[in-house]
């Protein structure tokens, strides 16, 4: 996805000439290289400073120009996080923040490297537009719009290639979730790289007659909660996914909108509040670290059971008639 | 260089003894604010908003204009005090400031109050922020020019060294910092909480042009900061050296009267002291 996004950039720069790019001494890793290389005077390296390079980026926000800041999304979101309230979010300044290498993409360098909280710090921030690509493809297509709106954003960009998933051509609007797939049974609800894994283990729900429904939450803030409500109105169960903490990304952000709104059974599929190892393949890392299309369609299952479940529809919370959009399944023959 | 005229200098002089009993009514009236380094910096801001910025009142927004950040944004008392008896906004919009329908909010805010650049509060933030607005004028090919006020105590933010190096690294000789050193901070004198010094060589060594002055001496300050323009291969330190709470006897080098408001009886004595009369009762 780096590189999709890293030439994108460099391209965009042509057409709009506000746009600058800063990196803190990873340009050959986050590939702004490609816009640094064609547009010289319009990067600046900033050494291995991220707070410094985000303040930097905010002065020349106001100055005028659309700064892109590149960087590993743990150094950006931890270490330069006060530096994105105070002089990004609060101040209101037009700075858009790559993140890169998010999640556990960045699989030989270990815990240290791993960002699995970003979501939750960026997203608890006001004024904070979040937006999480599922593949190259989509990284790219993002990066005009995020240029062209006005306002702080998070464009978190993975280390590696991932399942591809975007159609080139699908609109992609800021806030709208897409839906992926229809169906009626349960509702995958996914961002980042565990869209492709999602559209797997609906093709293997599919194969067991669960009629799995697919949405990309690419922004997780503002959040689509119409799409969210619709969708557990219509199916009465939903699973997140995400290459991320448990705590305070997309499950988080599910959650709160169906215990406020709609509260249909919910099953979470992401990182369970660990640091995870180092690793030699992503796929493998990402399987152990519970994020495998196993997991999701025992979470599909799981979530099945309990939709069905007399335990579930107590007295006075009976959100999901008996029989709407079930079927006589559960995990055991999954 | 421009020599300040004796009734120039006495202006100034006028402005900042104006300004502090300005700061200290309305950190008196909000009940809560920073007097002491409000105090040390008043010739500075007096230079730098009634001799050398380039401003408009009537057009804040003018993208000409000299930037001027606050980083040391405690000093808001100070900041309002400036702009509002530049022309930049009534001095009664002030009158209920604290209250949460006042525009004016504790820690000076871009978007609610006019004339100010850059919103801050938190320390530390100023020479990296300007260091992207000056980036911005050589970009544009504008000719304007970013000032910062900071102070010593802010000095021990690691983020305050990376902005001095970045800005060296870029040789922004558009860029001018004044540092407000009046050696008291929070918890007690710098020089104990966590020393500093040597300040000028420090500076000087990252790469900066270094004037240290007498941050109470209007023609020194000014001066100072017209060289400033003169320096065309690195951005520029004014080391101000100050007194905390300058002007007011029981409040000159004292870390209480860092964050402390003063009382109705103590805001009385430190009028007299600055040469206001002040009606009795």
């Amino acid at each position: 996805m780096r590189e999709a996004y890293g030439r994108a950039l460099a391209e965009y720069g042509v057409a709009d000439p506000r746009v600058v790019a800063l990196d803190a001494d990873t340009s050959a890793s986050t590939l702004s290289t490609f816009f640094a290389r064609r547009f010289p005077e319009r990067f600046f390296n900033i050494g291995i400073a991220e707070p410094c390079m985000v303040d930097v980026a905010a002065g020349l926000a106001l100055g005028g120009f659309v700064p892109f800041v590149n960087g590993f999304a743990s150094i950006l979101s931890l270490r330069a996080l006060e530096q994105i309230r105070t002089c990004v979010c609060y101040a209101r300044a037009n700075v858009k923040i790559a993140a890169s290498y998010a999640g556990i993409s960045d699989f030989k360098d270990g815990a240290s490297h791993y960002s699995i909280t970003d979501l939750a710090n960026v997203r608890a921030l006001p004024e904070m537009t979040v937006i999480v690509p599922a593949d190259a493809a989509e990284g790219a297509a993002w990066v005009p719009l995020v240029a062209a709106c006005d306002g702080p954003v998070y464009l978190r960009i993975s280390r590696a290639g991932t399942l591809p998933v975007y159609r080139p051509g699908t609109k992609l609007e800021i806030g709208k979730g897409l839906t992926l797939r229809d169906g009626k049974d349960l509702t995958l609800v996914a961002a980042g790289s565990m869209v492709g894994r999602c559209a797997r283990a609906a093709q293997e729900l599919a194969a067991r007659g669960v009629d799995a429904r697919l949405l990309e939450l690419h922004t997780l803030k503002p959040l689509d909660r119409d799409l969210i409500l619709k969708a557990a109105g219509e199916t009465g169960a939903l699973v997140t996914a995400e290459e991320h903490s448990l705590i305070g990304g997309l499950g988080s952000a599910v959650a709160e909108t169906l215990a406020e709104a709609c509260p249909v059974p919910l099953e979470r599929v992401g990182i369970r509040d660990r640091f995870c190892p180092t690793g030699r393949d992503l796929d493998k890392l990402m399987d152990m670290c519970g994020l495998s299309i196993a997991e999701l369609v025992a979470a599909a299952g799981r979530v099945l059971e309990r939709k069905t479940s007399k335990t579930f529809n107590r007295k006075g919370h009976d959100v999901v008639p008996e029989g709407q959009g079930t079927q006589s399944i559960n995990s055991e023959s999954l | 260089m421009k020599t300040l005229t004796p009734e120039k200098i006495a202006e100034l002089e006028e402005i900042a003894r104006q300004l502090r009993v300005d700061s200290l009514r309305l950190v008196t009236r909000r009940g809560a604010g920073h007097p002491g380094g409000a105090l040390s910096a008043a010739e500075i801001m007096a230079v730098l908003y009634f001799h050398t910025l380039r401003i408009d009142p009537e057009n804040p927004a003018w993208d000409g204009r000299d930037r001027f950040i606050l980083s040391k944004g405690h000093a808001s008392a100070l900041l309002y005090a400036a702009l509002s008896r530049r022309g930049f906004f009534p001095m009664a919009e002030l009158d209920n400031w604290g209250e949460v329908d006042c525009p004016h909010q504790a820690h000076p805010d871009r978007f609610k109050t006019p004339g100010v650049d850059m919103t801050t509060g938190l320390l530390g933030h100023g020479v990296a922020v300007g260091t992207g607005l000056a980036l911005a004028a050589r970009l544009k090919n504008l000719s304007y020019r970013t000032f910062i006020l900071l102070g010593d105590g802010e000095c021990q933010a690691g983020i305050v060294w990376e902005g001095v190096t970045t800005a060296a690294k870029f040789r922004l000789s558009n860029l001018t910092a004044i540092l407000d050193c009046n050696d008291v901070q929070l918890d007690g004198p710098v020089h104990e909480v966590m020393p500093l010094e040597p300040l000028a060589e420090r500076w000087s060594a990252c790469g900066w042009h270094v004037e240290e002055v007498n941050g109470h001496a209007v023609r020194q300050v000014a001066e100072a900061l017209e060289l400033a323009a003169e320096i065309h291969d690195r951005p520029t330190l004014v080391l101000a050296r100050t007194t905390k709470g300058k002007g007011v006897s029981f409040m000159e080098n004292s870390s209480y009267w860092h964050g402390n408001a003063p009382n109705a009886e103590q805001l009385r004595q430190a009028l007299v002291e600055l040469g206001e009369e002040v009606c009795s009762g």
